[in-house]
């Protein structure tokens, strides 16, 4: 095993906040970490490749989506399995590697500790859960936030590039800045409880059940918005299960919000914003990036986002693809080829480029487990992600009083996810309290200043899937 | 010429073209703001950040007017701009040195009469330069820094790499 420190101690923008000095121990040997920093960061930090070994064939498993939706960082903590990306490292944990399947022995039978009954349910404290919650707060409707992560915030938590859009809006802040902001503003609604770290498993006849370590509650909410977002797409390769390999938001995560490293030298694969935009970061935190490659033969994100990293040396490889990874317990090699306008790999056109890291930035896909369970029309729509909940131009879906916002209704960025946060708190604050004209007239300018970001030739993909996604709002009208 | 959007980088027959090279006459009065904002993007963060009214649009999703007449060269918008995507140059000054204002947010960060490598649009290095100015922007915390660069590379360079 080769140790080594993998955190980032200067940043030419950012600074990270670090928790006391604590001490875990991973198979029985001491590492330095942070109280309150992901476990799975504190790991990996201290140059930790394997987290665990899959059940069957045993291959290294490690970090790849840092959010708690892969379940790759799983480690036995306390004895207990436990997913490390989204746990907060504590004093004296004891970490063991898993090489089987997790017995679920050690889980205590949990009964609901707590029953809830509350006028709106937010499932989700990214942007999308957090604008809702913003338009609710100081009104006389009580509301439960329930969000999974350590920090509020979503994915702004890790975007470190000054956000684009109006000055009405957040242009020219920092993510992490504006979901620190809003972050403190829900802490002070007092008609706003946050639920952190609780985890929504289901929508039954009774309620809406939520876990956390400490408790489960049975939520009986007369609203809902569900605003949980998306999860990164994959990819197929040879040996595309190997530690170093990640989702680029996950490296995002585990570079952004926790200050540690993914890797020195890295391929990033996709060339959409996320790709562009991180390739960026990681020359920030001093790493190098060999290339960027895309299956297309256009760069897919934003020319100012390529631009930037263009300047500095990086090479955008467009037409190009990935054939597969080398590496004992992390990647060590990738090898790369040229494509036809089929997508067909042009022999005699293979590259291996030596590199420890490979990101994947292949897209999103909306996460729509818990909508689906409320019961909605959902739709198939490629522009928008893939299956996604119908909804009205108020974001209210074909079940009654449960709305949708951000991510999940149409993979877009925070601030189409805001505005439609905010249409979605007018919407309930409407039915709620009738027609006013001031809610009204908000809502309308909302729904206008949607219409005009989707408007730009870079979004036509979405504007697209967005008429096919709509149902008439007669719903919300009444 | 390849397309931008195959490519990354943009060249000066496209910025001629979108209207974001001043005249001659201009050039040669003072600094003035080159906008390499080629796409239509949602954002007018340069709008609000101008002193001087100079930059417009009508619909967030325009590409940026850019009224040289009323642009000084001051340079904040350079600081501002989230695609990192203005720079100001400089060609008034007698003699063979020009001036290029342009973001830069990788380490080592650099200091007044420093010397830096110069970049093209592409990473290639094309000189060196001295630093004449720099600050930090007091929102973005991004380091807005003045290079000397020949004259005749003032449409060249982009970015500069830091010399410890």
């Amino acid at each position: 095993m080769c140790l080594s420190d993998r955190r980032i101690y200067t940043h030419p923008i950012l600074e990270f906040k670090r928790g006391k000095e604590i001490t875990i121990f991973f198979e029985g040997k001491p590492i330095r970490a942070f109280e309150g920093e992901s476990l799975a960061a504190a790991i990996y930090a201290a140059g930790i490749n394997v987290f665990r070994l899959s059940p069957i064939l045993k291959r290294p498993r490690a970090v790849f989506c840092m959010v708690g939706k892969c379940g790759s960082c799983i480690v036995r903590v306390n004895g207990i399995p436990t997913r490390t990306c989204v746990t907060p490292a504590e004093e004296n944990m004891r970490i063991e590697r898993i090489s089987n399947l997790p017995e679920a022995s050690k889980y205590e039978k949990r009964l609901v500790s707590e029953e809830i009954d509350v006028d709106v349910l937010i499932v989700g404290g990214g942007p999308a859960g957090m604008a809702s919650a913003e338009v609710l707060c100081g009104t006389d409707l009580s509301v439960v936030l329930v969000d999974d992560q350590i920090r509020l915030g979503g994915q702004l938590i890790k975007q470190t590039h000054i956000f684009f859009g109006s000055r009405e809006l957040f242009a020219g802040k920092r993510g992490f800045e504006i979901a620190e902001e809003y972050s403190n503003k829900l802490s002070k609604c007092p008609n706003v409880r946050v639920l952190d770290r609780t985890t929504v498993i289901g929508v039954f006849k009774e309620g809406v059940v939520a876990v956390s370590d400490e408790a489960t509650y049975l939520i009986r909410p007369k609203y809902v918005v569900v605003a949980a977002g998306a999860y990164e797409n994959y990819l197929v390769f040879e040996n595309n299960d190997l530690p170093g390999i990640m989702g680029a938001g996950g490296a995002q995560t585990l570079m952004n919000v926790w200050g540690v490293k993914p890797g020195n030298e890295i391929l990033v694969v996709g060339s959409g914003n996320v790709g562009l935009i991180i390739s960026y970061q990681l020359l920030q935190a001093g790493a190098e990036v060999k290339a960027v490659i895309e299956a297309l033969p256009r760069i897919g994100g934003w020319f100012v986002h390529a631009a930037k990293i263009r300047r500095y040396g990086v090479p955008i490889l467009t037409s190009h693809t990935i054939l597969g990874v080398k590496g004992s317990e992390r990647v060590e090699e990738a090898t790369i080829a040229r494509v036809d306008e089929g997508w067909n790999v042009i022999r005699g056109t293979e590259k291996s480029l030596k590199v420890d890291t490979v990101l994947l930035a292949v897209g999103l896909t909306p996460n729509t487990e818990i909508v689906r369970q409320f019961g909605v029309a959902m739709k198939y729509i490629p522009e928008l992600g893939g299956l996604v909940p119908l909804r009205t131009p108020y974001m209210e879906t074909s079940v009654e009083n449960v709305f949708v916002a951000g991510d999940l209704a149409a993979i877009e960025e925070a601030t189409t996810a805001f505005i439609e946060g905010w249409i979605a708190g007018y919407s309930i604050l409407i039915k709620a309290h009738g027609m006013k004209e001031e809610y009204l007239t908000k809502r309308e300018n909302l729904v206008r200043m949607l219409y005009e970001y989707r408007s730009a030739p870079v979004s036509e993909k979405v504007r697209k899937g967005w008429q096919l996604s709509l149902i008439p709002c007669e719903v919300s009208a009444k | 010429m390849r397309h931008f959007k195959e490519t990354g980088v943009v060249d000066l027959d496209t910025l001629t073209k979108m209207g974001y090279v001043p005249d001659e006459i201009r050039l040669r009065r003072g600094p003035v703001a080159i906008y390499e904002c080629v796409e239509e993007i949602p954002c007018n963060v340069c709008v609000f950040s101008c002193p001087f009214n100079a930059v417009s649009k009508n619909k967030i999703t325009d590409l940026p007017q850019i009224d040289f007449s009323r642009c000084t060269g001051c340079g904040v918008c350079v600081g501002r701009c989230p695609g990192l995507a203005i720079f100001v140059v400089d060609v008034s000054k007698e003699g063979d040195t020009g001036y290029v204002t342009l973001p830069h947010e990788l380490f080592p960060t650099p200091s007044k009469d420093g010397e830096v490598v110069l970049l093209d649009r592409e990473g290639r290095e094309v000189g060196k330069g001295t630093v004449t100015r720099v600050y930090r922007d007091k929102i973005t915390k991004s380091w807005v820094v003045t290079v000397s660069v020949p004259k005749d590379l003032v449409m060249v360079v982009r970015a500069i790499k830091v010399i410890r």
